[in-house]
């Protein structure tokens, strides 16, 4: 069952050839066993998973159907579960148990969905490798001794190594796309707005989203349907309609548009890598998409911008945690200030603490002109660089990562070097812009992705074009050795 | 950039935040050179430019104002370090 696809699991369960539970049953001995090795998974939620599917098994004897109904998943532990320790990979978190679902968690339980497991991920989604994670760093299931991306690495690993069939992340500056990248899966960042941020621990408000880590588009259509949507309870939700994502994977793309930046494929990224990228694009012309080469000349600086933008952002969302109300609280604090200071200090790790202090100088009194405004107005050149590009062009294609998986430990002394793995994927947040990352070969025996930009709210444009990819590669469809 | 060791002990209680002594130096070389990437900005000319808030140019919503929250004190506060008689306990603020 494990090798099953999610669109496959609902022909199955729908034809009866197993129930959600004895599924959700297999999956979960399946991640017990083979988690041991990826540290994957923070929190099990066996008893409540199989309460779920049972009453997914009844539903459907009852006579509802529905695409999601009985396949189980993971939420990355960045999402609130009501009564389920919600981390976001912190101590500062280690105790939380929150008193309410996020909107994606309720929507996605409510289309029938058990919940396996929350993942291992950076912690409060603050990093590229999952070495920041409190819970320790997550194995890339295709070399244990390679990081799985980040930061919604632990949920891009699992997806990899059939511990679910699909899972949730959250991407801010590439936490979806180059953890997919780098463990073969396919993920997708959507528009700005498009799904609820309500009980989705925040990091970065203006850019933070949701969105599905799958084997297949097929699959990341099916989820994103259920996840997307407008939430009044999320003031940054827009309110737009959901289109039927999965009706339009097969349409044609003969005549598509495929804009290649020339910035996406200069010095910094891997030779190999840019030579997979390269065939992905052959084999879109094969299918009779046309090449366009195009410009984003502010490409440069997305990455600067948005080391201003994030810290300041995280700087202020992340002032909540005080030691006070719930979380983390010292010892034996001496005073009130004493308890502000230790309680973060002690419960937040340093990557977090960088950026704190980084998005407090750079609000701090005499430097919001240079830095907070000033990256805000080149946000919007680099947004501009975009809309121009989309007078010409259907979709944007390019590397998601500039490199195969790293090793453990290569990048964590020299945060700056870290920073750059997400030098492809960051503009897309700044612009606010769907991104999705599709497998497309290897290099070094390590998976290479395929990054696919589109206009705003094109995101059933975005998963039409890599199904019709994935019709007639099998990329995605590969298996790390020992996970079969 | 390079920052001193008082400049990171004044960011760093700006942001409410205790860094081990020993880290000072970590920190400061980590944060000049995540400024010093930072500072490829200002090569750029940004004059006339409206700074973006949002890539829509959406602004925040309004809604009626009514009560929508129901009072789940006990609930909230099951979760906290330190609560008594329905209040949150800190150290002694006030003489």
């Amino acid at each position: 069952m494990h090798n099953m696809t999610l669109a496959q699991l609902a022909a199955a369960l729908q034809e009866g050839r197993f129930s959600s539970e004895e599924l959700t049953r297999a999956l979960l001995a399946r991640a017990r066993e083979l988690d041991a090795g990826l540290n994957s998974v923070v929190s099990f939620a066996e008893e409540q998973a199989l309460a779920q599917a049972r009453h997914a098994d009844a539903r459907r004897a009852a006579g509802e159907s529905g695409p999601l109904l009985g396949i189980p998943l993971m939420h990355k532990d960045i999402f609130c579960t009501d009564g389920l320790r919600t981390s976001c990979g912190s101590k500062m978190l280690d105790n939380f148990i929150a008193p309410y679902d996020a909107t994606v968690v309720a929507r996605l339980a409510a289309a029938g969905m058990p919940m396996l497991a929350k993942t291992n991920m950076d912690e409060f989604a603050m990093g590229s490798s999952n070495e920041t994670s409190f819970y320790g760093p997550v194995k890339n299931p295709w070399d244990p001794d390679t990081v799985p991306g980040g930061s919604s690495g632990g949920s891009a690993a699992a997806v990899a190594a059939r511990l679910a069939p699909v899972a949730t992340g959250t991407d801010t500056g590439g936490s979806i796309r180059q953890p997919a990248s780098l463990c073969g899966v396919t993920g997708l960042k959507p528009t700005y707005g498009r799904v609820s941020r309500w009980g989705m621990i925040a990091f970065a408000s203006s850019l933070d989203q949701a969105g599905p880590i799958t084997r297949t588009a097929e699959d990341a259509a099916l989820l994103l349907g259920a996840m997307a949507g407008f939430d009044e309870r999320d003031s940054t939700s827009l309110d737009e309609p959901v289109p039927d994502y999965a009706a339009t994977l097969n349409e044609d793309i003969r005549g598509l548009k495929i804009g290649l930046p020339k910035e996406y494929f200069g010095a910094g990224l891997d030779a190999e890598v840019g030579a997979r990228v390269q065939a992905a694009i052959e084999e879109f012309t094969r299918l009779g998409a046309e090449v366009v080469e195009i410009s984003l000349p502010n490409t440069h600086l997305a990455v600067p911008v948005y080391y201003v933008v994030a810290p300041a952002e995280c700087s202020s969302n992340l002032s909540r945690f005080d030691g006070v109300r719930f979380g983390y609280r010292c010892e034996d604090p001496q005073d009130l200030e004493d308890l502000y200071k230790r309680s973060r200090g002690e419960g937040f790790g340093a990557e977090v603490k960088r950026r704190i202090m980084i998005g407090t100088y750079a609000l701090s009194a005499g430097y919001y002109d240079a830095y907070y405004l000033k990256a805000q107005q080149i946000r919007r050149l680099i947004r501009d660089d975009f809309l121009r590009a989309f007078e010409d062009v259907d979709v944007i294609m390019g590397p998601t990562s500039p490199s195969v998986a790293f090793r453990l430990g290569e990048k964590t002394a020299d945060p700056v070097s870290m920073y750059l793995s997400d030098i492809y994927t960051i503009a897309v947040n700044l612009a606010g812009l769907p991104g999705m990352s599709v497998p497309c070969g290897f290099a070094e025996d390590l998976p290479v992705g395929l990054h696919i930009v589109g206009n705003y709210f094109d995101e059933a444009r975005l998963l039409n074009v890599a199904h019709q990819y994935q019709q007639v590669t099998d990329w995605h469809q590969q298996t790390p050795a020992g996970f079969e | 950039m390079s920052l001193e060791k008082k400049d990171v002990e004044r960011i760093a209680h700006l942001a409410r935040l205790a860094v081990d002594e020993a880290d000072i130096p970590d920190y400061a070389r980590d944060l000049g050179n995540i400024l010093d990437l930072v500072a490829q900005m200002d090569a750029v000319d940004t004059t006339g430019v409206a700074p973006m808030a949002h890539p829509m140019e959406v602004s925040q919503r309004l809604r009626p104002d009514e009560v929508t929250e129901t009072d789940q004190r006990e609930r909230f506060q099951a979760i906290a370090p330190k609560v008594e008689n329905g209040l949150y306990l800190v150290p002694q603020v006030i003489e």
